[in-house]
């Protein structure tokens, strides 16, 4: 009877994995994304029913997926690299991992959305765009709350800040080249050097901090303003807040990959992608950047970007290797040896 | 004996006309799946235009004719150069000639044709290979190689080139990475500044000032770890084992959880119970009134998890040297006049020294190499698996110094595996030997239980603590902030479907995965108890040529870290001969070569109490390798065969560190979905998809359990002087 029960199970796994097979026939499209799972499946769903085009989707973080398209160089099993921070891209571009494609639709997108693909000699574009910025807990942090990145080195805030690793986290990489390029090289480490008295960890995860903060294990997360804005309207004390100084931010990226197995069923995802209708669809999906192109809506919540002091932030030389390596490898030295 | 031999020389002809099939029938590429291709062989391809491909068609064409002619071909000095020239043809093809062309630009001018390069091997490839290989060790075991017995030789030949092929040849590929500085040069100096960076070695923690290095940091972790897990599963395994101690069956139940929970939910409910608002965190702060501070995470926290993961395994282990002591020896010391300790510490403890060395040593590797945990309760605790893994996907892609990492982290687990073997020595430890041995097990002296007891109570208490989380929190709306509303949704989100006119619809977020898990776990766990059995049968049993190295290499298997599996798989199977990536076959074989020392190591605990008289009398009375193999050991060590037959499928659909790299959109696993979860935040679903997963887990369990059994010694159950206690088991 165990047999039997045992023969009927995979009968069934069988057949659906089957079904599944049939469906793929009318073309496919692997995607490796890199934004929220929600927002993922549900471009994926959308663009199925528009296009009759299977799509095979994988999330990863940006890390992991640059460094899976990096291993797969040889023959690459993805099609497109949907989502994620600007940074990994660029290099990718910068390496030949990703594939040039001008596409029709670049003349409807915002110039911060075709400055990354200029830089990128079209290897890339820009479809989403978030201010950099933190967090904080209304239950935990109840008066005088912080508006500057000056306010953070408060010493009510000890042991009460977290902000990922940037040697992990493109976010946290974005937050060290914008104290940079805010406050001058030397002056951006004194500056990470005090609020280090204040930080309890380093996550891996770039938006981890601000989940911490949402379920109150620490008052303050750095994190990309559109993820502490998910958390309030998911229902957690969270007011997202944008630094007086001025802050930097990070134009999520797309990309083709260079030897894929469909690439014209690429090129079909890439236009659509950029279409209003494709960007509209994020904010369905507890996502609130700043779409790229000028004619897709910005959701209510999503904090604009005309309203952010926004420092003129350098794509191309902050985004390229030596100068990543040179700032990880400083902020290992200073920061990261320094004692918890 | 003559029959025999008319059999062996069959044998050999069968393997004879496989090869056959291999180069002229059998498509020799593969195409989008290991299963379809052109249906164009190797002679067919090699007439058309690959012209590389003819030597091995020839190779083998001769071979065959020599087969005919000569009946006694096998001890031929012609037939084994035929064979290794056959064997060196398909692996200089294959490296020589990549995908889009020739690796060296000599062959690409000696033959034009291989500018055009080939596709990764197929059906006829693999196929070609396979009878090589057992063609090879035909040839051995008639040249006198394992004495001469086939099985054995073909047993050996077999796992040894695929260890080759799955464990070093990544980890070569993947190591030489570590000598390779930025600029692509080749350098030791760039090795030496890795390997001695002060992050790596920093003692300040001890000293009381700052943090200690990464590698002390993982030193400190899997020590404390495994000693308290060896602690807590020895006391476990003693009052399953040794005692009347009225809740056995509730303690084996408890003790499988762990090893059956997802990664990463551990961690989350350790959060949701002492993160800063967690609820007994909480609970504190009030009672004694302090401040609610961190203080899980980190070593404590990782720690606790550890231990909660690994004491089963230690207990499995230790509960499978306790049941195998022949208790005719605590008999004989107790009728000699020993009292109960006396005969505990002499005899019992010494018996139960290679499981305590297995156990420390299992879970000491298990320590290093876990990845879940650190990553949810690190905080500032930064160990190797970890940090290996941030130099791979991190904003700083650096291949070098994770493979330096790496090597780091193996030697320490091969220096665990040294002092292992150093502190067992050679002495024998064999108590079940085929003559009678219907002695009853004496109870653990009073003193011991109650140790055991006093340890294991506020370990159950934890466990249980955790456990209402695991399986509450899925069911709730949102642990993480104690609302508690009762509520399907997440369940929903991940498993929902429709039964209507089409059938069977599956809406589900999770379907996917859970199917192919449920598929590559099947298929992965029997393989891997065949491969780990039959290599501690080898170990153990049979004498042959570089054993050590052997052995050797069965546990590299085990001690690379899953992290460096994935991204070495990658690097190694995405290119052709080999070209594997993105299948369910990488997944298969990744667990396969991963959780086998886990049944071998099992199998040869098992085996060393086994007397080789019983064997030797089967084989004497005729029996071959496998008749013997197959009649005699494995009714014997049963036990270990559904030790290896659960660990391996449990591990499967629980394995985490190496399977990220190897998921593709069409292969999903469920901890891969779970971790982004977690990464997510999405704590409650994650929750929800675990407790399923966990459900799911036990069913397949039992169904093991129910097909493979589980103790079959001849021994009676019960213990001296408590026949209604077990009466009750």
């Amino acid at each position: 009877m165990n047999y039997g029960f045992k023969m009927l199970a995979i009968a069934a796994a069988v057949s659906t994995f089957g079904v599944g097979g049939v469906r793929a026939q009318s073309g496919e499209l692997v995607l490796y994304c890199s934004a929220n799972e929600d927002w993922c499946r549900a471009m994926a769903e959308a663009f199925e029913r528009e296009t009759d085009i299977a799509v095979l989707m994988t999330r990863k973080s940006s890390g992991e997926t640059y460094a899976q398209i990096r291993a797969e160089e040889g023959q690459p099993r993805g099609d497109v690299w949907w989502g994620g921070t600007g940074d990994p891209h660029l290099q990718a571009a910068q390496e030949g991992l990703s594939a040039e494609y001008r596409s029709p639709m670049l003349e409807e997108l915002n110039d911060w959305a075709v400055r990354q693909a200029e830089t990128a000699n079209y290897h890339t574009v820009g479809i989403y765009a978030g201010g950099l910025g933190f967090g904080y807990n209304t239950d935990l942090v109840t008066e005088n709350p912080p508006a500057c990145w000056a306010d953070l080195l408060d010493e009510r805030f000890v042991d009460d800040i977290q902000v990922a690793n940037p040697n992990s986290s493109g976010t946290a990489y974005t937050l060290l080249a914008t104290v940079v390029q805010l406050m001058g090289e030397d002056e951006a480490f004194e500056f990470l050097a005090q609020l280090h008295n204040n930080v309890s960890q380093y996550t891996q995860s770039g938006s981890a901090p601000i989940r911490a903060a949402a379920t109150g294990e620490t008052a303050i997360g750095i994190v990309f303003m559109h993820d502490a804005v998910a958390q309030t309207v998911q229902g957690a004390p969270i007011v997202a807040v944008a630094p007086c100084e001025g802050t930097g931010y990070e134009v999520g990226s797309m990309s083709i990959i260079e030897g894929g197995p469909n690439p014209d069923n690429a090129r079909i995802w890439y236009d659509w992608a950029l279409t209003p209708e494709a960007q509209e669809i994020g904010a369905t999906a507890n996502a609130f950047q700043v779409p790229s192109n000028v004619n897709a809506a910005t959701p209510d919540e999503a904090p604009r970007l005309d309203q952010i002091t926004l420092i003129d932030y350098d794509f191309a030389l902050y985004g390229s290797s030596e100068e990543r390596t040179r700032l990880l490898a400083r902020w290992d030295a200073d920061i990261g040896s320094l004692a918890q | 004996m003559l029959a025999s031999k008319q059999t062996n020389t069959r044998a050999g002809v069968i393997w004879l006309g496989i090869l056959l099939a291999g180069v002229v029938a059998l498509p020799w590429y593969r195409q989008n799946s290991l299963l379809e291709g052109p249906v164009s062989s190797a002679l067919a391809e090699g007439l058309g235009g690959r012209v590389w491909l003819l030597p091995g068609v020839i190779i083998a064409l001769v071979l065959a004719t020599l087969a005919l002619v000569r009946p006694n071909w096998r001890r031929e000095p012609v037939s084994l150069v035929l064979v290794i020239s056959g064997m060196a043809f398909l692996l200089v093809q294959g490296f020589s000639i990549g995908l889009r062309g020739p690796a060296f630009d000599a062959v690409g001018l000696l033959i034009p044709a291989a500018m055009d390069g080939q596709p990764g091997l197929g059906w006829g490839g693999f196929v070609t290979g396979i009878a090589l290989l057992i063609l090879l060790s035909e040839l051995l075991a008639a040249r006198g190689f394992c004495r001469g017995e086939r099985f054995a030789s073909g047993a050996v030949v077999v796992i040894t080139a695929l260890l080759a092929l799955f464990v070093f040849f990544p980890i070569v590929t993947l190591g030489s990475s570590a000598f390779i500085s930025p600029d692509g040069t080749l350098g030791l100096s760039q090795f030496a500044d890795r390997v001695s960076a002060p992050e790596l070695w920093r003692l300040n923690c001890l000293r009381g000032d700052g943090r200690c290095g990464v590698v002390i940091n993982t030193v400190i972790l899997g020590t404390l770890a495994a000693t308290l897990s060896t602690l807590l599963g020895l006391a476990l395994a003693m009052l399953v084992a040794r005692t009347d101690f009225r809740f056995k069956r509730a303690l084996r139940a408890i003790s499988i959880l762990p090893i059956i929970t997802p990664p990463f939910v551990v961690g989350v409910a350790i959060i949701v119970l002492f993160g800063r608002t967690g609820i007994l965190t909480q609970l504190g702060a009030d009672v004694f009134d302090v401040r609610a501070s961190r203080w899980v995470y980190g070593l404590p926290g990782i720690l606790m998890a550890q231990v909660l993961a690994f004491a089963p395994i230690t207990f499995l282990v230790l509960l499978g040297t306790l049941e195998a002591i022949n208790p005719t020896l605590e008999e004989a010391s107790k009728t000699l006049g020993a009292r109960p300790m006396a005969t505990f510490r002499t005899v019992t403890w010494p018996l139960l020294k290679p499981g305590l060395a297995a156990a420390f040593l299992l879970a000491f590797i298990e320590s290093l190499a876990d990845f879940g945990n650190p990553l949810v309760l690190g905080g500032g605790y930064e160990v190797l698996s970890t940090k290996i893994f941030f130099a791979v996907v991190g904003a700083r892609y650096d291949l070098g110094n994770a493979a330096t990492l790496a090597i780091i982290l193996l030697s320490l687990t091969l220096i665990a595996f040294w002092l292992q073997v150093r502190w067992l020595g050679n002495k024998s430890y064999v108590t079940v030997t085929g003559k009678s041995d219907a002695g009853l097990a004496a109870p653990v002296p009073p003193m011991i239980k109650f140790a055991a007891i006093a340890v294991i109570v506020p370990w159950v208490a934890f466990t249980l603590g955790v456990y209402v989380i695991v399986v509450g929190g899925g069911f709730v709306h949102d642990i993480g902030r104690l609302d508690l509303t009762p509520t399907f949704a997440h369940l929903r989100t991940a498993f929902s479907f429709e039964i209507g006119a089409e059938g069977l619809r599956l809406y589900g977020s999770a379907w996917d995965s859970m199917i192919t898990t449920l598929q590559v776990s099947a298929i992965a766990a029997p393989l891997t108890t065949a491969i780990g059995i039959l290599t501690a049968w080898l170990v153990s049993r049979q004498d042959f040529a570089g054993k050590k190295a052997f052995e050797f290499g069965t546990m590299l298997s085990f001690a690379i870290p899953g992290t460096v599996v994935g991204v070495s798989y990658v690097a190694a199977f995405n290119v052709p001969p080999v070209d594997i990536t993105g299948t369910m076959v990488i997944l298969i074989i990744c667990f396969m070569f991963r959780n086998m020392p886990v049944g071998m190591r099992a199998g040869m605990a098992a085996l060393s109490q086994i007397d080789r008289s019983m064997e030797e009398a089967s084989q004497t009375m005729g029996a071959g390798g496998f008749a013997t193999l197959r009649n005699v050991v494995l009714p014997l060590i049963r036990p270990a065969i559904f030790t290896a037959l659960v660990y391996s499928f449990v591990t499967a659909m629980t394995a985490v560190s190496a399977v990220i790299f190897l998921v593709s959109a069409r292969h999903n696993m469920a901890t891969a979905y779970i971790m982004g979860r977690v990464e997510n935040g999405e704590y409650a679903l994650a929750i929800a998809y675990s407790a399923v997963l966990m459900v799911v887990m036990i069913t397949c369990v039992a169904l093991i359990q129910f097909l493979v059994g589980r103790s079959q010694l001849g021994r009676r159950k019960q213990l001296q002087g408590s026949a209604i206690a077990a009466a009750a088991e």
